[in-house]
């Protein structure tokens, strides 16, 4: 027993020395605890919200985004249209890649040829370079995109693609074309920037080092061109799992984390050492239908009829749901009820859009009107570990809709069970979440509205096939509408007939969280991404 | 001897062989890891190119020739989601892994082993009875809730070793090793302390009910009545005797720890290969799933072999030889 004190009192010991070492370094160095892991250090390899969220600190793009999503002027100073498909990008005089040289045209021009064309790539980001038919460089400064036709949504893609240097990796004069770029040389390998050879960016930060499973190490850019960021060092950990992250963050171990679970939110604003930061993504929950089979599966005595094609049934189930009360009891106040695809302050969204209010009477007598006094039965396919509370709100859903007569069961699997069966269409009604890239409405009603059609690249994540022609028109005419304030009228319309016909049914957007020491100050993004430069000391 | 060896290597090479078809199949029915892959905002053709750059518009016979041919050359396959071979990937993390999986081993041997002894020399003292019930309880207590109470007890009240992750490592022959700075080893206490614990309590259960066994045998009385002294008797010679089960269980104990610390690796975010395992199951990254398996059904082998060698020189009576292994 004797012998177990001493233990003890020595690790005491150890732990003040260090606490005390740890203090004193506190200040240049920033640690923060990731809920998942980037796959690679090549900015090109994985088109994934990791990857892109941690990559924004080494690599710049030509327009970068706001916190809320709206597209601004990165490594591209300004940009206008000199006809409806030919767009001039003027860049940022001045800039320098982290070893020493200079940017110029022929940086963005190599980097576009790039980044389709990553080997092995699981998730390339040609959908984000497709739209450029040509790119030309009449100075050093001045970079001319030519587009098929009218190509709106150009600003906002490439604030996507990362910007690498030309000549750190050994290419020439590039000269663009969409089959084959000439004057490349070889590209670099993704190990190449993994192991840091590659890395060159003008961002922010420089990496130091990337060791998979353990830490990302990040090292200020003192040539950086914009705002000097306020830490010399940033080391990023992916703790994965909820738990483990939290208790690294009270424990001391990082000084940040990003999404807190819900649980363990109160335990940490109890705690004066630390504070919460909330703020709403642009991650919308939504129900979604299948449409195309006959007989939906797990959809049984419905009469030999696909229930869902009936308006009268989704208007029902989307009346049968109390949003609020999913809002208050399971997300725990953490979440906002969604009218919409889009939160209303970002693009194409409608600033009057409210969420839907339960209305269990209404929703039993249109059931009856659509010949179900009886309700019917059906299964909700929803996964469990991949949004906040994902299971819980398919509970939620399912009791509420028992209340009108409908007969729900639920299937709920872990995410990547749940893709695989919902590509397949094994689900008749299923529960999922969506955020975009671009974070503008087109990005919403194209993947989940849009008929599907795989030469517009439309209805990607619409497996249940709705189609509402209306809404198709609009989306065409906004696609081909070079003005934003028109464009965003256009969208804006398409999501209220999408809505109002109850093709998706959206719940609420989620609110995303990170928990800090207190004297932090973090700016929630609505694309839930963590930047080292975004968190500053609070003055 | 040697024909011994030949045979073990065969029979390892075609459990390889039918464990590598088994997963590489299960995995595939698993269904297509392009849904979790991909960005969920890629278009109709850029799902169907990634397919094709992935191999996975392929049958599924040619996808698995195609696996074997690679195996042949040396080659395990290339981590979809990674993007590197899946064996560079497995093998990074095996530093981390082993020196966790050593660290545990050495502090379950040397707490186990002295308590089992202690308790099967006097099973009715306070000790004795002592050490038996705690080690139910060592056993018996989940490992990942083990973990996280160290966590909270350790790291966040009492603030004096980190939650999780690897500390600073140092370099030896090529090896990135924790073991060898102050930071590492405070990083290494909590989760080997969480493997430990229940091996511990395994060899100290076993060696307790050896001990018991090897008093009453003939050999303790003969040397009790050669008025050999104590200490000798316990320490050499029942001692001995009580390494042969202690040894094989050490020995599966070992192979287990190192394959499927996955729990502890998860809750301590230890950068280690079962942490590598899971992330890449939940992500269906097949190759690294394969390569993994196909790994640690290599070490098995090699770790019951050694365990074998062990035993004849534990025990001479057992005999390794190629007509009756």
């Amino acid at each position: 027993m004797h012998s177990l004190r001493q233990i003890l009192l020595v690790l005491a010991a150890a732990g003040s020395i260090s606490t005390v070492q740890v203090s004193a370094s506190y200040g240049q160095e920033l640690k923060v605890g990731l809920s998942a892991e980037p796959s690679a250090m090549d900015p090109h390899f994985h088109n994934l919200t990791p990857n892109n969220s941690l990559l924004r600190h080494i690599f710049d793009r030509l327009t970068h985004q706001d916190e809320n999503q709206a597209v601004i002027p990165g490594l591209a100073q300004s940009w206008r249209n000199i006809d409806d498909s030919t767009w001039e990008f003027k860049l940022r005089p001045g800039v320098k890649f982290s070893d020493g040289s200079d940017f110029t045209a022929n940086d963005v021009i190599y980097s576009f040829c790039r980044a389709p064309r990553v080997e092995n790539s699981p998730s390339s980001f040609a959908i984000y370079s497709r739209g450029v038919a040509g790119m030309t460089a009449p100075d050093p400064l001045t970079l001319v995109v030519k587009t098929a036709g009218p190509y709106p949504v150009l600003p906002s893609e490439v604030s996507t693609i990362f910007i690498l240097s030309a000549k750190a990796n050994g290419a020439g004069e590039v000269t663009f074309d969409r089959q084959e770029c000439k004057g490349i040389g070889t590209f670099p390998k993704t190990e190449a920037f993994n192991a840091g050879t590659a890395a060159i960016g003008t961002g922010a930060y420089k990496l130091v080092r990337f060791t998979k499973g353990d830490r990302i190490i990040l090292e200020r850019n003192d040539g950086y061109w914009g705002e000097k960021p306020q830490w010399q060092r940033v080391v990023f950990r992916p703790i994965t799992s909820a738990g483990p992250r939290v208790a690294a963050l009270l424990a001391g171990d990082v000084d940040a984390i990003e999404n807190v679970p819900i649980q363990d939110l109160e335990r940490i604003k109890a705690n004066p050492n630390f504070k919460v930061v909330q703020g709403l993504s642009a991650r919308v929950i939504y129900l979604h239908f299948n449409y195309v089979d006959d007989a939906p599966p797990g959809v049984a005595d419905a009469g030999g009829k696909n229930p869902f094609r009936d308006k009268r049934v989704r208007e029902a189930i989307s009346k049968a749901i109390d949003r609020d009360a999913i809002v208050a009891r399971i997300m725990g106040g953490v979440a906002v009820a969604a009218g919409e695809l889009l939160p209303s302050m970002m693009f194409g969204a409608n600033k009057d859009m409210k969420a839907p209010k339960a209305d269990v009477d209404g929703a039993k007598k249109l059931l009856a009107e659509a010949g179900y006094p009886n309700g019917f039965t059906l299964v909700l396919g929803a996964p469990n570990d991949r949004y906040v509370n994902d299971g819980q709100i398919a509970q939620a859903v399912a009791q509420m809709l028992a209340r009108v007569g409908l007969k729900v069961s639920i299937d709920a699997m872990t995410a990547s069970q749940f893709f695989v069966k919902r590509t397949r269409r094994e689900f008749g009604f299923w529960l999922a979440g969506w955020i975009s890239d671009t974070g503008e409405m087109s990005a919403q009603i194209k993947p989940l509205a849009a008929t599907p059609n795989r030469d517009k690249g439309w209805g990607t994540t619409n497996p249940g096939g709705y189609s509402n022609a209306q809404v198709d028109a609009l989306l065409e005419r906004a696609f081909g509408t070079i003005d934003d304030g028109k464009r965003a009228a256009l969208l804006a319309e398409a999501s209220r007939v999408a809505m109002a016909d109850y093709g998706v049914l959206p719940l609420h957007f989620e609110i995303f969280t990170w928990a800090m020491r207190k004297e932090l100050s973090y700016t929630p993004r609505v694309d839930q991404t963590t930047e080292a430069t975004l968190i500053k000391r609070a003055p | 001897m040697l024909a011994f060896l030949f045979r073990r290597l065969g029979q390892g090479l075609a459990v390889v062989a039918v464990m590598a078809t088994l997963v590489f199949v299960g995995v595939y029915a698993l269904g297509n890891p392009i849904d979790i892959l991909i960005s969920p905002e890629a278009d109709q053709l850029e799902r169907e190119q990634a397919i094709v750059r992935l191999g996975l518009d392929r049958p599924l016979w040619v996808q698995f020739g195609l696996f074997v041919k690679s195996v042949l050359t040396g080659n395990l396959g290339i981590s979809f989601v990674h993007g590197v071979p899946a064996i560079d990937l497995i093998l990074s993390r095996m530093p981390a892994t082993l020196e966790l999986a050593f660290v545990a081993l050495v502090i379950s041997v040397g707490v186990g082993i002295p308590a089992g002894l202690a308790a099967g020399l006097a099973p009715r003292s306070l000790t004795g009875r002592a050490i038996m019930t705690g080690s139910i309880l060592g056993f018996s207590v989940p490992n990942f809730w083990l973990g996280l109470m160290l966590i909270l007890l350790f790291a966040v009240e009492l603030q004096v070793l980190p939650a999780g992750g690897r500390g600073e490592t140092r370099d030896l022959f090529g090896l990135q090793l924790s073991l060898l700075t102050v930071d590492g080893l405070r990083h290494l206490i909590l989760p080997a302390l969480t493997l430990a614990i229940y091996k511990a309590s395994l060899i100290a259960r076993l060696a307790c009910a050896a001990t018991r066994e090897a008093l009453v045998q003939d050999f303790v009385r003969f040397a009790r009545a050669k008025g050999l002294s104590e200490r000798r008797i316990v320490g050499v010679h029942v001692l001995k005797t009580i390494m042969i089960p202690v040894a094989t269980v050490i020995g599966l104990e070992l192979g287990s720890m190192i394959a499927f610390a996955v729990v502890t690796e998860t809750v301590f975010a230890w950068p280690g290969m079962g942490k590598l395992l899971i992330d890449s199951i939940y992500r269906l990254d097949r190759p690294v799933i394969v390569a993994y398996l196909m790994v640690i059904v290599a070490m098995f082998v090699v770790i019951n072999f050694i365990v074998d060698v062990i035993y004849t020189l534990l025990d001479p009576r057992v005999r390794v030889s190629g007509q009756e292994a």
